[in-house]
């Protein structure tokens, strides 16, 4: 049976991820790693960041909000201490990247072209939670932005390009073809959808930082709803991303268009999830009598 | 201690008082390597809503079981008291950092001041500190006679109990940090006095100025809401003292839960 999927450049033996700031090695004792497609790893920004103020997460119906505003610790010391402890991991690593500008996504691009153990780039654009530079919208709100983006660092980078969009815009499909333009190689679908929580006791937002990121359970109509029309109109693959929560959904995405899909909240969950979602697809094409995964991908019947 | 997912049996899931619980779970594994302070992460339920594991600090440290005690104030610990013994518990842990204890060469005034639920991680910690031989007082705080826990745990191993109210209906009537004044007052430098404790942030806070004042090591035991509880997600952050910067976030789930109380920016 044939799991390989290509995105670009870059050849995964199976369509499972782990989405950014998901997972970690510190999972390493609970799940198989080197069983993944890939993983994406947590999104670093050129310079430290420091992350909203607490509390940053809440559990909201089969969903949850989350702000944690980017806290990483920036692209020195991801190259110096997190990059040469990942000695264990053996499957391809995927970098996050957000940048203020367009310069700053450019340097990220360029430095990490020169590291190795980087398999590919997913960009960034739609972190709901951060100001990018002065700009009061995401990048991935625009068109023109997010082929201005794509663009430059196509031209600083010959690493596989994800672009990451947010659902949180008035038709996809017209963002998702400018990346197309621009030269990404892929596009993942979705972030998070903005959202807000209320204690009413309080009278307070929830997050300290008033608004945040829904996932989870919830989001999965919606980011199928995103895939499925993005899928008519674009023609590089798309991962496809919210809510997965075992191999059922998973297959819902591919229906939908996606090539390959990541599994997020569903890690802090159940971590062995993504090992279980490879298992039952590997079982759902058996059971259909289709031998390569591909045969599946964008089949929704009308 | 490595990490594990484990599947555990339920062995008693008890109603203590209206809203509190006390669940025992069988895991040899997690009694021989779960320390006090340390938490375990629980499927709650197998649905979708609730959905995020929940942290539950070790409660007690038996054989070859562990006991949690909590209150049922949400979706989580709701579905959680409706659990029936015999079934089995998705757990992860040991979780977190734990307390500091000393060692038996050298006997402290180990002073433990809980408020409300806080007691749950401190019963643990009690056991262990009288078994290595400290003058090990506990002192329990709540608003009412009614939410007065665990009195029974502790008095049999040897511990001083101390128990105040807010509305004096048991105990002293006042808070658990004016017990925690008046205990110090009377205790002598030697052996050091080490306070730990757990309660709501107002609690804690006063904990760490009193200690503070007297120049008195403190460790506090921080609650926050959390998704992975591993250290991946960074959605659990606690303001600490930082040389160069000011502050930096830490992580209640990995950094913590038991933290210096001087390190903390309240």
């Amino acid at each position: 049976m044939n799991l390989a999927v290509k995105i670009g450049r870059l050849r995964l033996k199976n369509p499972v991820m782990v989405a950014s700031g998901t997972f970690g090695t510190e999972y390493a004792e609970l799940v198989n790693i080197n069983s993944l497609g890939a993983i994406v790893m947590k999104t670093i920004t050129l310079r430290p960041r420091s992350g909203n103020s607490p509390p940053r997460i809440v559990e909201t119906a089969s969903g949850m909000l989350n702000s944690i505003g980017l806290e990483n610790k920036g692209l020195d010391d991801f190259i110096e201490n997190k990059i040469p402890s990942l000695t264990k991991v053996e499957v391809p690593l995927i970098a996050s990247i957000a940048g203020n500008d367009e310069k700053e996504f450019v340097q990220l691009a360029k430095r990490l072209t020169k590291i190795r153990r980087i398999a590919a780039l997913e960009l960034n654009l739609s972190c709901p939670n951060i100001k990018y530079g002065a700009r009061k919208e995401l990048i991935a709100h625009d068109e023109k932005e997010t082929y201005r983006i794509v663009k430059s660092v196509r031209n600083a980078t010959g690493l596989t390009l994800i672009a990451k969009l947010s659902p949180n815009v008035t038709d996809i499909t017209k963002i998702a073809k400018a990346a197309e333009d621009g030269g990404a190689d892929s596009i993942s679908l979705t972030n998070t959808f903005l959202g807000l929580a209320v204690d009413i006791e309080a009278r307070k937002p929830r997050l300290g930082n008033i608004t945040g990121g829904l996932s989870g359970p919830a989001i999965k109509p919606l980011a199928l709803r995103m895939v499925w029309e993005a899928h008519k109109k674009v023609s590089i693959p798309i991962i496809g991303i919210g809510g997965i929560m075992d191999y059922k959904d998973a297959i819902e995405f591919i229906l939908c268009g996606a090539s390959a899909i990541q599994i997020g909240m569903a890690n802090f969950v159940n971590p062995k999830v993504s090992t279980e979602v490879i298992d039952g697809i590997k079982k759902y094409l058996t059971k259909n009598k289709i031998d390569n995964m591909n045969m599946v991908v964008g089949g929704l019947k009308s | 201690m490595a990490i594990k997912q484990l599947k555990a049996r339920i062995l008693e899931n008890k109603k203590l008082s209206q809203d509190f619980y006390k669940m025992r779970i069988k895991s040899l594994y997690l009694a021989r390597n779960i320390k006090p302070g340390q938490f375990i992460e629980v499927r709650c339920s197998e649905s979708l809503d609730p959905l995020l594991r929940r942290p539950f600090s070790v409660h007690r440290i038996l054989k070859d079981s562990i006991e949690i005690l909590y209150e049922v104030l949400g979706k989580g610990t709701k579905a959680l008291s409706q659990r029936k013994s015999g079934e089995l518990l998705d757990v992860i842990g040991p979780l977190g950092s734990r307390f500091t204890l000393n060692t038996k060469r050298y006997p402290l005034n180990a002073i433990l001041t809980a408020g409300g639920i806080g007691i749950a991680p401190l019963v643990a910690l009690a056991e262990e500190s009288a078994k290595r031989g400290n003058k090990t007082y506990v002192i329990i705080g709540a608003k009412t006679r009614s939410r007065i826990l665990c009195e029974t745990e502790i008095t049999p191993r040897g511990c001083d109990l101390m128990v105040s109210t807010e509305d004096g209906s048991k105990g002293y009537k006042g808070l658990a940090t004016d017990v925690l004044k008046d205990l110090l007052s009377t205790l002598n430098s030697k052996p050091p006095t080490i306070i730990y404790a757990c309660g709501p942030t107002a609690m804690l806070k006063t904990v760490a100025h009193i200690a503070k004042e007297r120049k008195i090591s403190c460790q506090v035991l921080l609650e926050e809401y959390m998704a992975c509880g591993i250290g991946v997600c960074l959605g659990c952050p606690v303001k600490v003292k930082n040389g160069t910067s000011g502050y930096e976030y830490k992580m209640v789930c990995k950094d913590g839960p038991v933290f210096n109380a001087r390190e903390v920016i309240w």
